[in-house]
């Protein structure tokens, strides 16, 4: 791959070569000839103007092929990161060591040098997630300053028929592999697949990687009934297809098996305890365009697994949300508003009796400008284990974004838990990211 | 307990059973005779338009009016891609943020990037900016692979054009010779205005302009204009203080008087320079669709022109 590639290029390269010299030797044909012939010497300028005009056009359509041979190398299909860079500076076909830094080996992103045994390498991206707090809360109590989360990923196409995803989450504790799957891209009838570590499809919140989250923390009522940050994430098979629906609404089914462990530690959600103890989510989405810039989104979603308590005990979970998002098209980048609102019953088997369980919250964000945003948040969640202790709870959130590649932000919560335990908190979150340019969420 | 266990073999044969079902009675999605062309942007569908004729049905998942960094990946555009026979991108990272996931989501292996319908339209352009040196985000969002606003050159439209047309002609053969003669007679078609165009712009030759975004370079090259700056910083980084006020006294020491907005960005700072420096400021459209009335490759220049042409009049 790697040596007809440079055998390519250095062709293209003689190739470019050939044709720059012809346009530069044209320019002096008609100073000789010119002056004495007028009438006949017009026309001979007109048609050799066409014809560099037309070496140009040949000219340009190498480059892109070179450009194009060039950016498949370097990541197979996606047009994105780890690339090096154009047409008419060619690699090197050796690496130059102590020479400078070469365009072809200066331009790239993500890590991946010019070098074509690199050129493969998946879109490399990092984000850190450093979270302050202040205030005294004795029920979840958090650190004053903390790394809360590194997220390494590794994003690529794996072959014509796949492409790959992994992100690694590195807490204060250890490394965790958040997310690790493929998902199959060109299955027959519309069908993608994922196989993999995954966040299932349950509801909203339970999809979000901690960086696209439009608060510094998670509802309550993911971490009394939902597994807290880690949420339903699980080893297991994931099948997606959109079902045709009239007037242009989009209707997606989702049914994903997993090995049946979720949750964190101090959040057991689901566990399995013999191989049989499977879980399993399924997720109905609906999606309707209203106006071009109004849009709303409601999922209906299920999920069942054996709980901590034994096999014979199960957890089922039932929910509900529904977002609505504004964002006018002509000043998309300065205003939006997205409100949402997540309602989860949960039924858990467990001696001695049966706990049934209610939480939601709803939240809403209006982007002010390009840079800023600003959210507020209500929670209100019974507990899963004890479904007579209900805790609430409300945010504000000030969001600032230097660019799209950093973040600041400010929470103020006011939590409400049962038995009385009032806490005030402010917590401050600094989000950036390095490498390639992940997509941006919806 | 043995209840329990079957019931969960039961649901999960269930799943199982009801997706073949469905994969099996899915009736095949209905052959249209016309290709189905998706594209990222207007301007490329406007061009698909000019040589697909009647023999192809084509739509765009931008709007010409919206950014086209920041369009956002909604579910309805995955039913769009989901029919699409082939999907034609602008590529050079333009759509980076919204693009990747949708190609993922959709489910038409047709359009996976690599695959034969998928075209990446950059491919057959005279791409300009492109970086050299170290590439790093202080920059802002630059775009490592070039500029990816390519398409505001008549010449660079007539190669798109092409290419497309050479694209349509592979996937269609059976009507190959009618995309051939479509490219042919937008191609004689365009020359005529691009010389009508040349002849209009003729007299501002050289003339400093300011852009907000750098979305203008390839049309500046092609008629001789000259972008002295611009209201962005950095690409993608909205306007300082800092940076408007030495703006302002390089527009004042240039002479250049006037200032170039998209319609997508916000009016207040550019006006602001227009009035301290006396310049017009005026929202051009970077793209088809950016007004009602502009609908085709052709109008979006006879309304950019005749916009600058006035500009530059009233700036004398």
């Amino acid at each position: 791959m790697f040596t007809s590639i440079t055998r390519m290029s250095t062709s293209f390269r003689i190739g470019l070569l050939a044709v720059i010299s012809l346009i530069a030797a044209i320019p002096a044909y008609p100073q000789q000839t010119g002056t004495s012939q007028a009438a006949s010497g017009q026309s001979d300028n007109a048609a050799l103007q066409q014809k560099i005009r037309d070496l140009e056009d040949r000219l340009i359509a190498l480059e892109g092929q070179v450009r194009l041979l060039k950016s498949q190398a370097a990541s197979p299909t996606t047009p994105s990161a780890a690339t090096t860079e154009t047409a008419a500076q060619a690699v090197p076909a050796a690496p130059t060591t102590a020479a400078p830094l070469s365009q072809a080996q200066a331009i790239s992103l993500g890590g991946a040098g010019g070098s074509a045994a690199k050129a493969l390498n998946p879109d490399i991206s990092a984000i850190g997630d450093f979270i302050a707090v202040a205030g005294h809360n004795p029920v979840q109590p958090s650190p004053s300053l903390e790394m809360h989360e590194s997220e390494l990923g590794f994003q690529a196409i794996i072959d014509p028929y796949a492409r790959g995803d992994f992100f690694l989450s590195f807490g204060e504790e250890g490394v965790n592999l958040e997310e690790g799957y493929i998902t199959f891209t060109a299955l027959p009838a519309g069908f993608v697949a994922k196989v993999g570590k995954m966040r299932s499809a349950f509801g909203k919140v339970n999809t979000m990687h901690n960086h696209v989250l439009p608060w510094v923390d998670r509802p309550l009522v993911t971490n009394n009934l939902v597994g807290g940050e880690d949420g339903l994430d699980d080893a297991g098979v994931s099948v997606e297809h959109i079902i045709p629906a009239p007037k242009g609404i989009f209707l997606e089914a989702t049914g994903q098996l997993f090995r049946g462990d979720s949750g964190d530690a101090q959040h057991p959600l689901f566990r399995a305890s013999t191989k049989s103890d499977v879980s399993a989510v399924a997720h109905l989405r609906t999606y309707k365009d209203i106006t071009e810039s109004t849009n709303v989104d409601i999922g209906f979603s299920y999920g069942r697994g054996h709980n901590d308590a034994g096999s014979n005990f199960l957890t089922q979970l039932y929910g509900i949300d529904a977002t609505l998002r504004w964002k006018p098209l002509r000043r998309s980048i300065y205003h939006s508003f997205v409100g949402r609102g997540e309602f989860i019953w949960s039924q858990r088997q467990q001696p001695p009796f049966e706990q049934r369980a209610f939480g939601f919250y709803t939240s809403a964000d209006y982007q002010l400008g390009r840079r800023w945003f600003l959210g507020g948040r209500y929670d209100h969640s019974d507990r899963s284990e004890f479904a007579n202790l209900t805790d609430q709870g409300a945010s504000a959130v000030l969001t600032y974004w230097p660019s799209e590649f950093s973040q600041v932000r400010g929470q103020y919560r006011f939590t409400h838990y049962a038995g009385n335990i009032d806490t005030h908190e402010l917590l401050m979150q600094v989000q950036f990211s390095l490498g390639a340019h992940g997509a941006h969420p919806f | 307990m043995k209840i329990t266990q079957n019931c969960s073999r039961f649901l999960l044969l269930v799943i199982i059973l009801g997706f073949a079902m469905w994969a099996v009675l899915l009736p095949p999605a209905a052959q249209a005779k016309k290709l189905n062309v998706v594209t990222s942007t207007t301007d490329m569908a406007a061009l698909t338009q000019e040589v697909g004729g009647d023999k192809i049905s084509v739509e765009s998942i931008a709007k010409g009016y919206q950014d086209p960094h920041f369009v956002e990946a909604k579910p309805s555009f995955l039913l769009k891609l989901r029919q699409a026979d082939l999907l034609i991108s602008v590529g050079l990272q333009l759509e980076i943020g919204w693009l990747p996931p949708l190609i993922t989501q959709c489910g038409n292996p047709k359009i996976q990037v690599g695959a034969p319908g998928y075209l990446d339209a950059s491919q057959f352009a005279e791409i300009l900016e492109i970086p050299t040196g170290t590439v790093t985000r202080a920059m802002g969002d630059v775009h490592p692979l070039g500029n990816p606003h390519y398409w505001l050159d008549p010449d660079n439209g007539r190669r798109i054009a092409r290419g497309i047309a050479n694209k349509l002609a592979e996937m269609d053969a059976n009507d190959s010779a009618y995309f051939q003669q479509q490219f042919q007679d937008f191609d004689k078609r365009l020359t005529a205005a691009e010389q009508k165009w040349d002849q209009e712009m003729q007299p501002y030759h050289g003339r400093k302009v300011v852009t907000y975004h750098r979305s203008f370079p390839n049309f500046a090259k092609h008629f001789d204009l000259d972008v002295i700056g611009y209201v962005e910083p950095r690409p993608g980084i909205p306007p300082t203080p800092s940076h408007t006020i030495e703006l302002i006294q390089l527009m004042k020491r240039e002479n250049c008087k006037v200032v170039l907005v998209e319609p997508y960005f916000d009016l207040k700072t550019p006006q602001s320079i227009g009035q301290a420096t006396g310049a017009q400021v005026i929202v051009y459209l970077p793209s088809v669709g950016g007004e009602k009335q502009v609908t085709n490759y052709f109008q979006l220049f006879d309304y950019d022109i005749a916009l600058l042409i006035k500009a530059f009049n009233a700036t004398k």
